[in-house]
């Protein structure tokens, strides 16, 4: 097989030419898209959904689902930032490396439960997210952090950007593409990533082979929440305001993106390249809905729809491949 | 016999309520291929549970090369030397060629990452062992089943393997790719590798190996070398009785009108202008290699592949086959190959697959009826011999001979007037296959049922058959009788069709 055919039948290709010919057609409605400050804004929006898509894109391979994550994000974001305030504390590292750990712990518990009663991901995800959301809302508190209470360090964090031919890239953009790429590594270039695949192919054959499966539904939970955890608080900086009852729908949004994204949600399947286009390519519809001004509760459909075309034609291609 | 290399003496292996093993006595050699014949629930999986670590047993000793071994562990079995390549061949069809074959060598050596260029190098070496060329960057999800299990075997043969156990390897396997295991099996073997095969298959068991061990009830009851079995002793150690072979005699009226009339049946590229005829009481066998376009055949006629060209006929009534739902009403039933996926409700009760395909004859008003379910499953049981005491019972719990009898009873309730069955007895043992048999032809002979019986299985087919087409790329190019034929006629026939 040639480079071509063989670059033709990769599902990220087909991402890649769908995003091209959506900002050629924008491009041409409206030629401001183009202005580096309008594409920067894009990559800026790109930052937490990307996040939270490549923590989905984990539990995907392995062949699970997680709701969850929004929840966690909102619970890590939110106690880090009354921590900070409590405190007075002016870092970014200890806070961002707090919330990391918050959404950790609560990744576990999903993977406690999945791996230990071999429960449904699905309806464990649904009921630690609702349990984090009721604690958070609960017991901690319901008042927005705004703007004029937020930790200054955080906001300085957010803003920092990079100055490039006069326009401004964030740098959590950076950030972002940094993660990717760690995750990139880990998911292609380490036997837990591998173990990862394997365990979405075939549980019980992963064990077979020698895998500690136990370990590596811990690895992939755990790592979803981290990243769930550290997106809830960038976030946060990159808003400068911290509303516990924040990432609500966004289920949807991230996991359309993974999706599209060429992940099979039958687990084994799925790529960062492909993530990351995938978020791109979701972002950029958003966007456009939003500069054609059409309404928010329209923008919801036009998601569900793409979420069930994508998956159909996933779902199409691996009928194929089994064939 | 040379030393044994694995050695299992007076072993016993008990389950609640019953012995699996009882106390056997086992022995196998380097270089020796060694086969278990057995039923299904003779202690055949039990042993090879045992022998890979699997399974602790209650009595008895364990030797590795003279030396008794205590509490042998998976991972002690495999350090040991010895491999099991288990019927769905453990890959990862996700992972490529290469990721699967260097997998367990990294795990081994506890490896934290992984380089390509070391995967593609153990990969190739695993390869060039057993000489084959498998593409090392694809992904084994898209290789095909005869390719999947060369990887298998090779990632089973990359550490210092000494015995290899192979459960029901062939069952996949067209006859060509059963040729070529065969070859790198006898390959293996003469590495000094000993083989520890299982299948259902008499004719296999008798080309491949040097030695047969006959388990039943969780005893061994013959041993001996391949030379000194038939498949009649085979079956007899088998069973503990002799099962008929004679063959099925048609004594119909060949001038009647057929039941069943196909006439220039084209489906796409896969099935080319076929005709055939099937009378009432006939059992017609076909066969053909894989993609010959046999199943597609069968599904045109089930009303699966509504853009068939062509017509079919039904006692001279002329159909049309848009879908499953007018196939039944016509009086069409077809058995799947693939029972598992295609066929029945695993998590269900027999009772309810019973009557999945004849759920009018079981309402009351609107409403299903649970005493006709019932009245309806328990005379399927009777009539098929299904072995259960309790129709709700799940059908997952049940054998395989006994699933595939629960699914050719439920078409009978269809009152069938053609049956069509793809791989009848896959994957059944001796004695519920000749249960299955006896229970065709009783259907064929006594209530005049058309039967198409598509089988890889040759012997199956000259014993049940009144006739064999033989299918190749889409067109039936013999019909035999099979009076005049003897198996390997037809393997040979099979083999010129390539």
């Amino acid at each position: 097989m040639n480079l071509f055919a063989k670059l033709m039948r990769r599902s990220e290709t087909a991402v890649f030419l769908i995003v091209v010919a959506i900002m050629i057609v924008i491009g041409a409605i409206n030629p401001a898209f183009w202005q580096a400050d309008n594409l920067f804004n894009l990559l800026r929006a790109n930052v937490v959904i990307g996040i939270m898509a490549l923590s989905v894109l984990i539990v995907m391979v392995s062949g699970g689902i997680d709701v969850s994550f929004p929840a966690f994000a909102a619970a890590a974001m939110y106690l880090t930032v009354l921590a900070m305030n409590a405190y007075g504390y002016e870092g970014v590292v200890l806070p961002f490396i707090g919330a990391t750990l918050i959404g950790l712990i609560c990744g576990l518990a999903n993977a406690f439960f999945i791996h230990t009663f071999r429960m449904i991901p699905l309806i464990v995800t649904l009921g630690s997210a609702s349990v984090v959301r009721g604690l958070l809302l609960g017991l901690v508190g319901t008042s927005i952090v705004n703007i004029d209470r937020m930790p200054p360090a955080l906001i300085a964090f957010g803003r920092s950007s990079l100055d490039v031919g006069g326009a401004k890239l964030s740098v959590m953009v950076f950030v972002y593409l940094g993660l990717a790429v760690l995750v990139g590594l880990l998911l292609t270039r380490t036997m837990t990533g591998r173990s990862i695949f394997a365990y979405g192919d075939d549980a019980e054959s992963a064990k077979r082979v020698g895998f500690n499966t136990r370990r590596t539904v811990y690895v992939a939970y755990g790592l979803a929440g981290a990243l769930a955890g550290f997106a809830g608080l960038l976030h946060a900086s990159m808003i400068w305001l911290a509303n516990p009852r924040d990432f609500v729908g966004y289920e949807l949004d991230v996991i359309a993106a993974v999706v599209l994204g060429g992940a099979s949600i039958f687990g084994g399947r799925g790529s960062v390249l492909g993530t990351l286009l995938g978020v791109f390519l979701l972002v950029l519809i958003k966007n456009s809905l939003i500069i054609m001004r059409i309404d928010n509760t329209w923008q919801g459909v036009v998601i569900g729809c793409v979420i069930v075309i994508a998956t159909a034609l996933t779902a199409w291609r691996d009928r194929k491949t089994l064939a | 016999m040379a030393e044994p290399l694995i050695e299992l003496r007076g072993v016993t292996k008990r389950f609640p309520g019953m012995k699996a093993l009882d106390g056997v006595d086992f022995a196998i050699a380097p270089a020796e291929i060694l086969c278990l014949a057995g039923e299904n629930g003779s202690g055949k999986s039990t042993l090879i549970k045992i022998v890979s670590g699997v399974y602790d047993f209650d009595e008895g000793t364990l030797l590795i090369d003279g030396m008794p071994v205590a509490g042998l562990s998976p991972r002690a079995a495999i350090a040991a030397g010895i491999q099991v390549i288990y019927q769905d061949f453990s890959l990862f069809p996700s992972l490529t060629v290469a990721e699967n074959l260097a997998m367990g060598r990294l795990l081994s050596e506890g490896r934290r990452f992984i380089a390509p260029a070391e995967c593609r190098r153990l990969g190739t070496e695993a390869l060039a062992r057993l000489d084959v060329n498998i593409d090392l960057g694809a992904r084994v999800g898209e290789l095909s089943t005869a390719d999947r299990q060369i990887v298998a075997i090779a990632r089973a043969l990359m550490s210092q393997t000494r015995l290899l156990i192979m459960d029901e390897p062939t069952t996949a396997l067209t006859g060509r790719e059963v040729d070529r295991l065969f070859a790198l099996v006898r390959e293996i073997r003469a590495k000094g590798i000993a083989v520890l095969f299982v299948s259902h298959k008499m004719r296999e068991m008798l080309e491949i190996s040097d030695r047969i061990c006959v388990f039943r009830n969780g005893q061994k009851v013959e041993e001996g070398p391949t030379a000194d079995f038939t498949e009649a002793r085979i079956t007899r150690a088998m069973t503990g009785q002799d099962l008929g072979h004679e063959r099925y005699a048609w004594a119909g009226d060949a001038s009647a009108e057929p039941r069943l009339r196909v006439q220039g049946l084209s489906v796409g590229e896969l099935v080319r202008d076929v005709s055939l005829e099937l009378r009432a009481g006939e059992i017609v066998g076909l066969s053909g290699l894989l993609g010959s376009g046999r199943t597609e055949l069968a599904l045109a006629l089930f009303g699966m592949e509504p853009d068939y060209r062509g017509t079919i006929l039904l006692d001279g009534k002329p159909l049309a086959l848009a879908s499953v739902p007018e196939a039944v009403e016509a009086g069409i039933a077809y058995v799947p190959e693939d029972r598992l996926s295609e066929g029945l409700f695993m998590s269900q009760s027999i009772a309810r697959n019973v009557v999945a395909s004849a759920i009018d004859r079981a309402t009351r008003g609107p409403f299903l009826s649970d005493d006709a379910v019932t009245a309806l499953a328990e005379r399927t049981v009777t009539d098929m011999r299904i072995a259960t005491t309790d129709v709700e019972k799940q059908v997952g719990k049940l054998s395989g001979g006994n699933q595939q009898r629960v699914i050719i009873g439920r078409w009978l309730l269809t009152g069938p007037r053609v049956l069509i069955l793809n791989g009848p007895t896959v994957g059944v043992d001796v004695g519920s296959k000749a249960e299955i048999h006896r229970r065709i032809r009783e259907l064929a002979v006594k209530d005049g049922l058309a039967v198409l019986m598509i089988s890889d299985d040759v012997p199956e087919l000259l014993h049940n058959c009144n006739r064999i087409l033989l299918m190749h790329r889409g067109a039936i190019v013999d019909d035999l009788d099979p009076r005049d034929l003897q198996e390997d006629d037809i393997h040979t026939r099979l083999k010129t069709l390539r």
